[in-house]
């Protein structure tokens, strides 16, 4: 583009205990440039962003941002530089208003001692900064009445409040459906105009087409590769973020046999009169974009959440699933979406946690014993090949996919009938996916009716024989195996 | 998209919630008009001044705990602190060291305690419930050993006049303690929604980490009020020891229910974020009117704390279904 | 591949915290004696075991509250309401046995009631005990009318007067709800489910567990032994007296969290509450033995919490 410079990241490399998290990573963006920075989840870009806003700090390497050598502490002092992140859960105030969010921690103010919050001032830059933005709002509204778009646009405001010249987006387009992302485009390209760069992180390569101007792939840390968007060859940026030319291998047949699972009219506070049924053997992928409703149909199924309405038949038997005591009870497994907070209990150990769903039917009494324990315990801890160094290692230390395998393990030593798998490889590294997606093929193979939820649609596509794609809390399409592909699920998923 | 979301007019934006406060005003009215009905004495002008004077001191203490509540805080220290502070005023009067000083002494005291709670809070890390409960058992244990468990008296004229001086407007004599209270209260709701520390309050309790995100010390703003709350709840420790003429070591035990109470009927969310100055007021209002309501029906006075306790919970669980309905909890 | 053969080595690993402060309760006692050596006379060290009973039934309480995830700031107050109560019944001419078990009922629905409102209505755990911490006190108050409750019969002091084999009877008691604790906590796919109830309530819950009810079991448990211990103070005082038991709360939490107890939950053990115990009352029996007016035994014992806590956290950010 042979324009002006205004970041230069050199050899950045950060290494967190038992990853190189990144090594030696270049990365330049030119002013008025919208750069997409593409890879894989556990590529290195959140960490490579976080060192440029101040969150972490780095091993080694330079930043040069206009010109001169900056070392940012906090995110605060990177916003001061000039450099504004916004990520994917919005950091607003919910009860407070626009204006105020707009400001806060930079508010306009008047007198010396007593620093009175300018708010007319605040209001009036507030209504300048939306109207540049397009969104026709009063800055008087709170946060909490506002759509999860709007929220974005406020967060948007906020960066330029704090006069920006470097604006990161964290999958901006993730929660926002079809006209929301034709009028953030409008935005960021408004914004590009007015010489503002533009960082934009995304998962759909589609969009990175239609808005970027050149293209940074990482992968594994590392910088693969740079393209110009001009060239439009979405094959070649996945070649690159997988470092292969299929992603997932495709798994074996398994014998799909009778129905096992049917669930009718389901519905929930986010999801609306859900039908579909599962058959022993069968992998079932829902796929749909982030906050279509995916995770809250199998919360409901689960009995995690209230359900409104909906009738649940487990091998033709109609059943009540009140809560995931009963969903337990009747051999069903989740693996919930995020490991950390809804799958494991950090502070205990790692066999505490690999029995706790099974000690209720292994010990009918009441009363462990330990050896029986520790034996189920090692038998999940070597057929999964879970990496510790023993069994009472506290989970918290052991590596993302080892703990994963853990959230796995445990419900597959209650012998499940079914097993639902809610983003089972979200931030797990290479090898432990490919692992965990074996696993997936085999246990399929054993009989066990699976229910897979993934934003990766190349995983999706490799594991079901069946999908059926989620939008606004109902089922759009459903696809079999040999029709599906990743445009007919887009298409289904924008509805 | 434009026409879902709900307009409010400038005047009302800030934290100017102004019906979930009509609500409870129409409770207190609702609360008076049945007492006034039901017994002879409730609407008297000695009875509506016994009831102003009584609950000014816990009001103002409530202005302090709901600044603590708004950060998402508890201060179980308050009772503890209210006696203490009188009692440190009441001591030093007793020395001969003169109104200013003893005044400044036992307010001072009261911020001090204040601030210790919010460096535990702050800096410690420790669960607000847990720090201000040991400093409750330290303050109250400081009545006791300072005074071996006797009440100070005999304090002199010109400090009781501060609790019992009816100022006179328009004919009518408006106890002092009533005309702090509408001081101070109008001032820390200035504070809360004028000034750039009331904007950070509001922004700590709402979300945390968006507040630190934005530059905001966290830390600081949580020590900050702390120690308003101990302040603000020695001013109201002062009134009820002038009011009452002597310093008990046992003096408002038990208050700290009271108060918290008051600020969450007045729509204080123990989940942080949210409360108004008005609200606290109206809400200690109601909790007095409740108490003199109770003694004038002939309740057991014993039962009142189990009263207490019965209205914070319903207040608390009015408070979830309106955050429920609202969406914000699942 | 991992094996089992080393599994009780690390075990072993696990009580190396509660030898620290079992080494602390030894060199704060060596140090009361240096300044009094009464403190060692065989007449003192029952004193020091009726006390450990007290202190010991209400902290193991307490601890299956926490670990379990809450606080329960109602037990001093229930210690007397219970005391008082039991009293009443006798002096109205119930049995013993009966009195005895009405109160235990009564202070189990207590905790019911406390599991009931934090459970399913989701009120924060401190409100709604500390609710009954006014409330109890004052009820106990007003069944008095700030008199005593005399005239007991004689029988009835054994419990907190009397000894077996010269080992004073509230010890056995302790002793034996020490280990039926240990046993649940260590043993039991229940105190297992408590734990995990503790350490991450959402995980434990989506791993099937009635969280709610684990829950609830904690708040009945510890006021049970609330009850338990109002009975043993009142046999003891010979007497039913509403004004015993004041800011035991305190001690309690602050013997569970000296033995290990995180206030965070999740974390926990019986024979480090135990010893906790035991520090407390050793401290308690300093302040009297060093002759420090009982007025400011408030103080130390606010000083012990919030110390105790801090060091606990300051721990934790360590480990991390």
């Amino acid at each position: 583009m042979g324009q002006e410079l205004i970041l230069k990241m050199e050899k950045i490399s950060k290494a967190f205990p038992g990853v190189q998290a990144l090594s030696k990573v270049d990365l330049e963006v030119y002013k008025g440039e919208i750069l997409a920075l593409v890879g894989e989840n556990g590529a290195g870009k959140s960490t490579l962003m976080k060192i440029l806003t101040g969150v972490y700090t780095k091993d080694e390497g330079k930043i040069i941002f206009k010109g001169k050598e900056i070392e940012p502490k906090n995110p605060h002092h990177a916003q001061q530089l000039g450099i504004s992140m916004i990520y994917q859960e919005f950091n607003l105030v919910p009860n407070l208003d626009i204006a105020t969010n707009i400001f806060l921690g930079n508010e306009p103010k008047r007198g010396k001692f007593l620093k009175v919050f300018d708010i007319k001032k605040a209001f009036k830059e507030s209504e300048k900064l939306l109207e540049m933005i397009g969104l026709n709002i009063s800055p008087d509204i709170l946060i909490k009445d506002l759509t999860i778009a709007q929220q974005q646009m406020v967060e948007i405001a906020k960066a330029l409040a704090l006069k920006s010249e470097l604006i990161i987006m964290d999958e901006p387009t993730s929660a926002l459906a079809g006209k929301e992302v034709a009028k953030l485009f409008e935005i960021m390209k408004r914004l590009k105009n007015e010489g503002i760069s533009i960082i934009f992180i995304t998962h759909r390569l589609e969009e990175v087409f239609q808005i970027a101007d050149r293209i940074v792939v990482l992968r594994d840390g590392q910088r693969v590769g740079e393209l110009t968007c001009e060239e439009n060859k979405i094959d070649e940026v996945i070649k690159l973020m997988v470092g292969r030319d299929v992603r997932v291998s495709p798994r074996i047949e398994s014998k799909v046999d009778n129905v096992i699972l049917e669930v009718k009219n389901l519905s929930s506070h986010a999801i609306k009169n859900i039908n579909f049924s599962l058959r022993k053997g069968e992998v079932l992928g829902i796929a749909g974009l982030v906050g279509s409703g995916r995770t809250e149909i199998v919360r409901a199924l689960f009995g995690a959440d209230p359900k409104i309405s909906g009738e649940i038949y487990i091998d033709g038997q109609k059943v009540e699933i009140k809560s995931p005591k009963d969903a337990v009870q009747l051999g069903i497994g989740l693996v919930p979406e995020d490991r950390k907070l809804q799958g494991l209990i950090l502070s205990m150990a790692l066999h505490e946690n690999l029995s706790l769903p099974s000690l209720p039917s292994m010990f009918s009494n009441g009363i462990i014993n330990f050896k029986r324990e520790y034996k189920l315990v090692e038998d999940f801890v070597n057929r999964l090949r879970i990496r510790t160094p023993h069994i009472f290692q506290v989970v918290n230390n052991l590596s993302g996919g080892n703990q994963q395998k853990v959230v796995v393990a445990k419900w597959l030593a209650l012998k499940p009938k079914v097993l639902i798998l809610d983003e089972p490889t979200r931030g797990i590294d290479v090898g432990a996916k490919a692992e965990i997606h074996n696993l997936i093929s085999e246990l399929a193979k054993e009989g066990i009716g699976i229910i897979l939820i993934s934003s990766e649609l190349p995983e999706i596509l490799a594991l079901s024989d069946r999908i059926i794609i989620i939008s606004k809390g109902k089922i759009t399409g459903e696809l079999r195996r040999e029709e599906a592909n990743q445009e007919k699920i887009m298409q289904y998923a924008i509805i | 998209m434009r026409n879902r979301v709900s307009r409010r007019p400038l005047t009302q934006v800030f934290k100017f919630q102004r019906i979930q406060e009509i609500g409870i005003l129409l409770i207190l009215f609702i609360l008076s008009l049945f007492l006034s009905i039901a017994t002879p004495t409730f609407l008297t002008s000695t009875n509506i001044f016994n009831i102003l004077r009584a609950f000014s001191w816990i009001a103002i203490s409530a202005f302090g705990i709901s600044m603590v509540i708004i950060t998402g805080g508890i201060d179980l220290s308050v009772g503890s602190v209210m006696a203490l502070s009188g009692l440190i005023t009441a001591m030093m009067l007793r020395a001969n060291l003169g109104d200013f000083l003893s005044i400044l002494g036992g307010l001072l005291i009261g911020a001090f305690v204040g601030f210790i709670n919010g460096l535990l809070v702050s800096k410690a890390n420790l669960p607000p419930f847990v720090a201000t409960l040991g400093t409750m058992s330290i303050a109250r244990g400081f009545c006791y050993g300072l005074t071996g468990g006797w009440p100070v008296r005999e304090l002199p004229r010109s400090f009781m006049f501060w609790g019992q001086y009816d100022i006179p407007i328009l004919g009518i004599g408006i106890p002092l303690p009533v005309v702090v209270m509408i001081i101070l209260g109008i001032v820390v709701s200035l504070f809360l929604n004028r000034t750039v520390w009331g904007y950070k309050i509001y922004a700590v309790g709402g979300n945390e980490q968006a507040a630190r995100l934005s530059g905001i010390n966290t830390g600081r703003i949580k020590l900050l009020v702390y120690t308003l709350c101990g302040l603000l709840t020695a001013v109201g420790g002062l009134l009820m020891t002038a009011r009452l003429g002597v310093a008990a070591p046992t003096a408002a035990s038990g208050y700290e229910l009271d108060i918290i109470a008051s600020a969450v009927i007045g729509g204080t969310s123990l989940t942080g974020g949210e409360g108004t100055i008005l609200g606290v007021l109206i809400g200690a209002a109601i909790m007095q009117v409740l108490r003199t309501g109770m003694v004038l029906l002939g309740f057991p006075a014993y039962w009142q704390p189990s009263a207490i306790g019965a209205i914070i919970i319903l207040a608390i669980m009015f408070d979830q279904y309106r955050k429920k309905k609202m969406g914000l909890l699942r | 591949m991992i094996k089992i053969k080393n599994a009780k080595v690390l075990r072993k690993g696990i009580y190396f915290r509660e030898l620290n402060i079992l080494l602390a309760l030894i060199i704060l006692s060596f140090g009361i004696t240096i300044i009094n050596p009464r403190f060692l006379s065989s007449f003192n060290l029952q004193i020091i075991a009726r006390q450990v009973a007290i202190f010991g039934l209400l902290a193991i309480g307490e601890t299956l509250v926490i670990i379990g995830g809450g606080i329960d700031l109602s037990v001093g107050s229930l210690v007397a309401l219970t005391g008082v109560l039991v009293a009443l019944f006798m002096k109205n001419g119930l049995s013993i046995t009966i009195s005895i078990l009405i109160v235990l009922l009564i202070s189990s629905l207590v905790g019911l009631w406390h599991g009931l409102f934090v459970t399913k209505l989701k009120v924060p755990p401190f409100i709604i005990t500390l609710g009954t911490l006014t409330a109890a006190r004052g009820l106990a108050s007003v069944i008095t009318k700030g008199w005593p409750i005399i005239g007991l019969p004689e029988r009835f002091f054994f419990i907190g007067q009397g000894d077996i084999f010269g080992i004073p009877f509230p010890l056995i008691i302790l002793i034996l709800f020490a280990f039926i604790a240990f046993f649940i906590t260590k043993y039991t796919v229940l105190g297992r489910q408590l734990y995990a109830t503790g350490g991450n309530i959402e995980a434990a819950r989506l791993s099937g567990i009635d969280v709610d009810k684990r829950r609830i079991f904690t708040y009945v448990s510890s006021s049970f032994l609330a009850g338990i211990t109002g009975i043993i103070i009142a046999s003891r005082l010979s007497q039913g007296q509403a004004g015993v038991g004041g800011g035991y709360e305190l001690s309690a939490i602050a013997a569970a969290v000296i033995g290990g107890t995180s206030l965070s939950g999740g974390e926990g053990t019986i024979l480090g509450t135990l010893i906790g115990a035991a520090i407390m009352s050793v401290i308690y029996n300093g302040l009297i033995l060093l002759e420090i007016s009982s007025y400011w035994h408030d103080v130390v014992m606010g000083l012990v919490i919030v110390t105790a806590v801090t060091l606990d956290i300051w721990r934790k950010r360590k480990r991390i």
